[in-house]
């Protein structure tokens, strides 16, 4: 891990510069000098105007997903076959209460509705399947991590496995043979089915990162200082591995989101991720395939939406990491 | 090289092991019966499970059965879709044209992707440097099948030829290509921006060698190490991406293969040809790796 | 073949006519735009080199000795470092005005430089040989077997033992001292006039340190090279340099020949460098330290750069700014010089 105190404190002066005294290095004064890598990535995160933009985003995507019906009164599964590929009514925008924004699909169901529905869908399993990986991955990492040798090298080969699967490919195979089209798979149960097959795949990056920080942990002077006087590893991971690995796993944890709700749009396009009746924006472009010349908006909602999401996750993984490793700035 | 090679040979021994009796054992190995929903929205054929039954030797107990597998899988026999066609002759037929496809996409995102990243990796902090980074972002957070829809509906493209020439072939390619594409300039860039103070540059630069070879041979050939490991990595995500480039292309290769065995439900046609290109993405993976140590001396000798 | 000029040459560039000596620096200033502020690298410097002579340079890390090496090289990272001021001639030509292409080719023929870490210095992906060769074929228009040959004629003269086979190795492969010859042998392939050595012993063992200052001492005196050594080390200086320049802050504060400098140093820091030397005869003794920390680029104190450290500082010493006189043969850029070198 590096800290922007080690990184800014080598000194652009003297390119040789010769540790014999290390202090000369100090040409370029800290202005406040105990201010945290959070906190210093805090101020930095604040000024950045892609920041600001993809966390509104997410904020707003969050709120769709834990309560639609702040956005859309309509119910997104009731079907009016009389509208049935209605046009986007634009005069309907900006009016609360009011349907047909975004049209109607084949189904004659509200486009805006069903876009706005299908943000939970998206979010949860991103949220719980990046949460997964965390607790998970990092669990194993902090064995192999602590615990070394044997374990450290069978959990590693472990992990390989998984990774030797390519995603979308291993997610294929999971999914068709747990959700099989006769299973008829509820949608509490095919979202769990989701997570968890996303969960399966992704725990070894995650564990590959945490077992590098607690490995780059274990080296530093004050955490043996504090093994030397007793402390208990279950003391020392909470105290000293933990705060270290963060930055690391917020970042990653962030672009991996991102590119989740991407891959569950994918598998519910292809048909064997998410299905109905969970409405979903992977799903509804799925189905627009048919539709695309006499309605193209029924593909342009949910993908503008999709795209927008992932967008807005990336963009903050990003930005983030660039405000916690200030060498690449 | 040889110690590096052999080593890398026996680490990739336990993961082939292990992934494919993960496959195994999620095709054929859990409790249960398991023809239940793989033959579509009706029951599988009566000579269909009979067969698959003796080719994978499903009455044998299950560790015998899972060596029969891989002995199979090495040797070619991939059994049959349920209506009888040998899978392994649908792969022979679809190969080239995925090939040919994975060949125009590699081509693509290496060309474009390593241009786009030199270019901004030594102008850092331009404008150009900003939109190519912005639309790097953008190209990484639409998923293909997006970008795949949006073309064929925008650019009024129709299905590809069954032949597959590779003039039709060069959109799908670079649309397959795109995330990837993004990906490459980044890295390209970001391991410029990183070498660019490196000491050997530096002296490279003392030697008093032209510009040019400075950047070309002594800054790129370093900063081209990581770029190439994450070819072989992203073989994967090829793979995903060109089942929905195939699908949505109408490409008659794997992908495309593929893309309409899920479509009909068939997955004991989609698992069968998941493995082999897992098999594929393994062996593509260990020759990057050892491609590696060719590239990286330091690698080789460690 | 030695041809040592030590008293006979004046020994300030600043008083010399343009194009007397082989290298001179006149006057240059660098200074380093950061996000924290500008920062005054080099304030004024000015010394000179001929073929046959070493030059040392003297001084604790951010005195900007290496700054004016690379300078002098063309090689500092632009930004964040700006030539501000000055001159570099090399042969009367100053190199800072000359046109890009003609500078490159002083580089290497010319002037050329061996750095402090080869581990890093050296292509890591890049056999020696490859490194080596790359100079004759790409400089002399040499073939790929011509190129190899003479490599491996350069490595027999650094004395790295089975060259023949040794070229074909990565730098990672060989060991400090011996890595380093081959950054000594690279430096010398287009027989160079003049040999900057930057700090070349101080990534290495104590006991390879000396034989890569005989070996660089015997070349360039073979050679007849002019070579400027830039070392934090006194004790490096002595045996193989024949003037020193002492920095600090960025300028020049003393300079003299190494006998006069060593028996009688003239300026505060000097002495107090001098003085923190380990001593054989005063074991068991404390050793001497200098007070404080070296001065922050950013800030650089009010009138002597030195003042806050000083064991001589009067108030004259914040206030002004001493200029670098010429006291005989020698010079100082400190308010009591002349005492000093009239002292016992």
């Amino acid at each position: 891990m590096s800290s922007p105190e080690v990184a800014t404190a080598t000194s652009p002066t003297e390119p040789t510069a010769v540790p014999a005294t290390p202090a000369a290095a100090e040409v370029a004064p800290r202005k406040e000098k105990n201010r945290g890598l959070w906190s210093d990535a805090w101020y930095e995160l604040r000024r950045k105007p892609l920041f600001v933009i993809s966390a509104i985003l997410i904020t707003i995507f969050v709120l769709m997903a834990a309560f639609p019906q702040l956005f859309s009164s309509v119910d997104p599964t009731v079907q009016d076959l009389h509208k049935s590929l209605e046009k986007p009514d634009f005069g309907a925008w900006f009016k609360f209460g009011e349907q047909g924004q975004f049209g109607y699909n084949v189904l004659g169901q509200d486009i805006y509705a069903r876009v706005i529905y299908g943000a939970r869908a998206s979010i949860v399993v991103g949220v719980f399947a990046v949460l997964g990986n965390m607790l998970l991955g990092g669990f194993f990492g902090i064995v192999s991590g602590y615990l070394g040798g044997w374990t450290d090298t069978l959990l590693a080969r472990f992990g390989d496995i998984f990774l030797g699967l390519p995603f979308v490919l291993g997610a294929l195979v999971i999914l068709s043979t747990f959700a099989s089209v006769q299973s008829d798979p509820s949608a509490f149960r095919i979202t769990s089915l989701v997570i968890l097959t996303f969960i399966v795949l992704g725990w070894p990056s995650f564990a590959r990162i945490m077992r590098a920080s607690v490995l780059s942990t274990k080296q530093l002077d004050y955490v043996h200082a504090a093994q030397a006087l007793g402390a208990r590893p279950g003391r020392i991971v909470f105290r000293h591995v933990l705060p270290n690995a963060m930055a690391p796993m917020v970042v990653v944890g962030t672009i991996t989101l991102g590119a989740y709700i991407g891959a569950e749009a994918t598998l519910s396009f292809l048909g064997v991720g998410l299905r109905p009746p969970v409405v979903s924006w992977g799903i509804m472009i799925g189905e627009s395939r048919n539709f695309m010349e006499p309605a193209p908006y029924i593909m342009a909602f949910p993908a503008a939406f999709l795209v927008v999401a992932v967008l807005s996750f990336v963009m903050l993984g990003d930005a983030v990491r660039d405000a916690l490793d200030p060498k690449l700035r | 090289m040889g110690r590096y090679a052999l080593r890398r040979l026996l680490q990739a021994i336990p993961v082939f092991i292990g992934t494919t009796f993960l496959i195994w054992f999620l095709v054929w190995g859990l409790p249960g019966d398991p023809f239940a929903g793989r033959c579509g929205e009706k029951k599988c054929p009566e000579a269909y499970v009979t067969y698959m039954t003796e080719k994978f030797n499903l009455d044998e107990p299950l560790p015998v059965q899972y060596l029969m597998y891989l002995k199979n899988l090495i040797t070619g026999n991939f059994g049959q879709t349920f209506n009888g066609t040998e899978i392994g002759e649908l792969l022979a037929q679809a190969f080239p044209i995925s090939m040919k496809l994975a060949l125009v996409a590699v081509v693509a995102e290496a060309l474009i992707g390593i241009t786009a990243g030199v270019l901004t990796g030594l102008r850092r902090g331009s404008f150009i440097d900003n939109l190519v980074l912005v639309s790097t972002l953008v190209l990484i957070a639409v998923p293909i099948f997006v970008i795949g829809l949006v073309a064929r509906y925008a650019l009024g493209l129709s299905s590809v030829s069954p032949d597959a020439p590779f003039v039709e072939l060069i959109i799908p390619g670079i649309i397959l290509a795109s995330g990837s594409m993004a990906y490459i300039t980044r890295l390209t860039r970001v391991n410029l921006v990183e070498n660019r103070r490196a000491d050997y540059v530096r002296t490279a630069v003392a030697k008093g060698l032209t510009p040019s070879r400075v950047t070309g041979v002594h800054l790129l050939r370093n900063s081209m190490i990581p770029v190439v490991t994450w070819l072989g990595l992203d073989l994967g995500a090829l793979m995903g991406g060109a089942i929905v480039t195939e699908g949505i292309f109408n490409i008659r290769g794997i992908g495309g293969l593929l893309f309409g065995a899920i479509n009909r439900r068939e997955s004991g046609v989609v698992v069968s040809i998941v493995a082999i290109l897992v098999l594929v993405y393994l062996v593509v993976n260990l020759l990057v790796d050892l491609l590696y140590g060719v590239l990286d001396p330091r690698i080789r000798y460690e | 073949m030695t041809d040592i000029k030590v008293n006979t040459a004046p020994v300030l560039g600043t008083d010399g006519k343009a194009g007397q000596h082989l290298l001179e620096v006149e006057n240059l200033h660098v200074e380093f735009r950061t996000r924290d502020g500008v920062a005054k690298v080099i304030n004024g410097v000015s010394y000179h080199v001929d073929a046959g002579e070493t030059l040392a340079v003297l001084g604790e890390s951010g005195s900007g000795k290496s700054v004016t090496a690379q300078t002098i090289m063309g090689i500092l990272d632009t930004p964040p470092g700006f030539v501000t001021g000055g001159a570099i001639r090399f042969r009367g030509k100053d190199l800072l005005t000359m046109p890009k292409d003609e500078r490159r080719l002083v580089r290497g023929e010319g002037i050329s430089m061996v750095f402090q870490d080869a581990l890093s210095a050296l292509n890591p992906v890049f056999t020696v040989g490859f490194q080596i060769a790359e100079l004759f074929r790409k400089r002399r228009g040499m073939s790929r077997a011509d190129g190899r040959k003479r490599a491996i004629e350069l490595l027999d003269q650094v004395k790295i033992p089975a060259a023949a086979t040794r070229i074909n190795d990565y730098p990672h492969q060989f060991s400090g001292g011996m890595r380093q010859r081959v950054m000594i042998a690279m430096s010398l392939a287009l027989d160079p006039e003049i040999l900057i050595a930057d700090e070349p012993t101080t990534a290495l063992d104590v006991t390879v340190q000396a034989q890569i200052m005989d070996l660089l001492a015997e070349i360039r005196r073979e050679r007849n090279m002019g070579m400027i050594l830039i070392t934090h080390d006194l004790g490096v200086v002595a045996d193989v340099a024949d003037r020193i320049a002492v920095m600090y802050a960025g300028r020049i504060v003393e300079q003299a020949d190494v006998h006069s400098l060593y028996a009688k140093p003239c300026h505060p820091y000097t002495m107090a460098l001098l003085d923190s030397l380990p001593r054989l005869d005063l074991k068991g003794q404390e050793l001497n330290t200098i007070k404080g920390l070296p001065p922050n680029l950013l800030r650089i104190p009010s009138g002597c750069a030195f003042h806050p450290r000083c064991r001589m500082a009067r108030d004259i010493c914040s206030a002004e700014r001493p200029a670098l006189i010429q006291l005989g043969d020698r010079a100082s850029a400190c308010h009591f010089a002349e005492e000093l070198v009239g002292r016992e």
